[in-house]
């Protein structure tokens, strides 16, 4: 659509400037405060400039975080965008089954996150859970408090439990939204199914696909609640992921500044991360919109 | 991109490109048919395993294992609706959640009208900044917002939690709204306008209700994303605006973990989403991709 300019438009967006700046920049400023200082206690506190940046970078903890945190998303992506898609295909196109798909793939989306992880502490387990007795009961060692390989398969079988239904909605609407004379133009052709999904559906379902990496990319690198419910970080450190780590160090141990530090350089990344996504995303509109 | 509100006739067009096997499929069921039981099943089966503990007693559940209960039982609901300190998590949380999305949709409205209608001076930025926020990773604000709130005196409140979860809510709300009003043409503001309405009247009157599904949506997600989110709120209560979600760490105690209980209040936290996902069902798309779709 092209729009009118008009600067008057300023006061229309005002009261959200406020909002988010009360809500995102004063707390952010206090982070870059802490990061930049050092204390001794009592609320005193000196400059520090930028030694907490230089510790973070060379510190192995943080390093070992980020490794996890990336094998975690990129795990998680690898599976659920896939599979969303794949389910996407089979989900019956429309009638009373297509709205019963929806509302039961979008169920695990709306439960709170604590309480995902709540239903997966009990469903592993192998005294009471179904998952956890049926794996016992086929004679595989399965215990994920002890074992790290058990808690990462249980924390990223959470996850594409999770959140996969997102990608398949998502791709789902972009399916719908090819015309029917694609599919006509196709079978006159006597494209193969393969074709038809490498030359009319992906292309098409490009822009959604985009966000849905987006979107994943984005919750899955500060994920906390759910592993934190399931494994608490453990066995050892084996899932602790970046944000688990920041709040042991920011609200456990009570280290502002490193902690600070660590904050900035995690929102950088998943700042600069988006921003490439985002920028894809916006390019692919624009040639659509072409 | 199409409006998935609109739902096409796709259904005529089967996604089959050969014939014959529409006309098996009324005998044997499709291959698609079956990837998609297998799919929910996958996904409703722990949620069917909390619900089954839930109707159990603690002595079934840690005595015995069975798929079904074999002694149902209402006790641990009973428990949780009769002790105020369960039920009130749960009147906290909804106290919360409902001052954040009347407070994300006020300020969103009139953000999300700007950024639809006009272009001004750093608007790109601004739209992109927005979204920045609900990229910000809750566990970096959880230590400020805790320093911040106490030190204007509003620890402990629901208007702490509710400004706190603006954070994420309003972008998402500025953005989904803004793709519901790209869709109402411009021309329908300009009669208006000619007609004589001033900006105020034309909003309200003529506006709002064109975009009612809209806003129902961006309150449907904002109401969601408040109501999951527990990190912030968890760091920014303590017991008199204390969150269910952090009420259920309760049922840890001495003498071991309440299984039936910790079930119970969570196959009650499920409802809210459960009882309306019906009505946004054709739009949980668009919600979830921030209006995008």
């Amino acid at each position: 659509m092209n729009k009118t300019v008009n600067q008057k438009a300023w006061f229309l967006i005002l009261p959200v400037l406020v909002l988010v700046a009360f809500s995102a920049v004063i707390p952010l400023m206090t982070v870059v405060n802490y990061s930049v200082q050092d204390t001794f206690g009592n609320n005193q506190f000196f400059w520090a400039g930028l030694d907490w940046f230089r510790d973070m970078l060379h510190s192995d903890r943080m390093w070992n975080a980020l490794g996890r945190q990336l094998m975690f998303s990129g795990i998680i992506l690898a599976i659920e965008i896939p599979l969303g898609i794949y389910v996407a295909l089979n989900m019956p196109k429309s009638g009373f089954w297509s709205s019963f798909c929806l509302v039961l793939m979008s169920l695990p989306l709306l439960i709170p996150w604590n309480v995902v992880g709540t239903i997966w502490q009990i469903f592993g387990r192998v005294d009471i859970g179904l998952l956890g007795h049926t794996l016992a009961a086929l004679g595989i060692e399965y215990n994920y408090t002890q074992n790290s390989l058990d808690a990462w398969v249980t924390v990223i079988v959470m996850d594409v439990w999770h959140w996969t239904s997102l990608v398949a909605l998502l791709a789902f609407a972009g399916l719908r939204s090819i015309p029917d004379a694609y599919y006509q133009a196709a079978k006159i052709d006597q494209a193969s199914r393969w074709a038809v999904f490498r030359y009319i559906e992906l292309p098409k379902m490009a822009g959604v696909l985009m966000i849905a990496i987006l979107l994943r990319f984005m919750d899955s690198f500060m994920i906390y609640t759910e592993p934190f419910v399931v494994t608490g970080g453990g066995p050892g450190n084996a899932t602790t992921f970046l944000s688990i780590d920041l709040v042991k160090m920011a609200l456990g141990q009570f280290d502002l500044g490193p902690a600070a530090a660590f904050s900035l350089m995690y929102f950088l990344v998943i700042l600069v991360i988006s921003w490439v996504f985002y920028t894809v995303m916006t390019t692919l509109d624009k040639r659509e919109g072409n | 991109m199409a409006d998935i509100a609109t739902p096409v006739v796709a259904g005529e067009g089967d996604m089959t490109i050969e014939k014959p096997r529409r006309a098996a499929r009324r005998y044997r069921p499709s291959g698609s048919a079956i990837v998609m039981a297998l799919y929910l099943l996958f996904l409703m089966l722990p949620i069917y395993w909390l619900l089954n503990m839930s109707l159990k007693t603690n002595n079934e559940i840690l005595g015995s294992f069975s798929l079904w209960p074999r002694d149902l039982t209402l006790a641990n609901y009973a428990k949780i609706l009769t002790d105020s300190s369960w039920y009130m998590g749960y009147v906290n949380s909804l106290i919360y959640v409902v001052m954040n999305t009347v407070i994300s949709l006020a300020v969103a409205l009139p953000a999300a009208y700007a950024f639809s209608r006009y272009s001004f001076m750093g608007d790109k930025h601004l739209f992109f900044w927005l979204l920045t926020n609900r990229m910000a990773p809750p566990a970096v604000f959880a230590l400020p917002f805790f320093q911040l709130y106490s030190s204007i005196g509003l620890f402990d409140t629901h208007i702490a939690v509710a400004l706190a979860h603006c954070l994420f809510n309003v972008p998402l709300a500025v953005w989904i709204l803004e793709g519901f009003m790209r869709g109402v043409p411009k021309e329908i503001d300009e009669t208006a306008y000619i007609d004589g309405y001033s900006f105020p009247a034309f909003f309200i009157k003529i506006f709002t209700p064109l975009i009612a599904s809209g806003i129902g949506v961006a309150a449907f997600f904002c109401f969601m994303f408040s109501w999951v989110e527990l990190l912030l709120s968890r760091t920014l209560t303590s017991v008199d605006a204390k969150p269910i979600a952090a009420t259920m760490t309760r049922t840890v105690g001495a003498a071991g973990v309440d299984w039936g209980v910790l079930a119970a209040a969570g196959v009650l936290t499920i409802l809210p989403g459960a009882l309306v996902i019906y009505f946004v069902r054709n739009y949980i798309a668009k919600g979830f991709a921030l209006g995008r779709v």
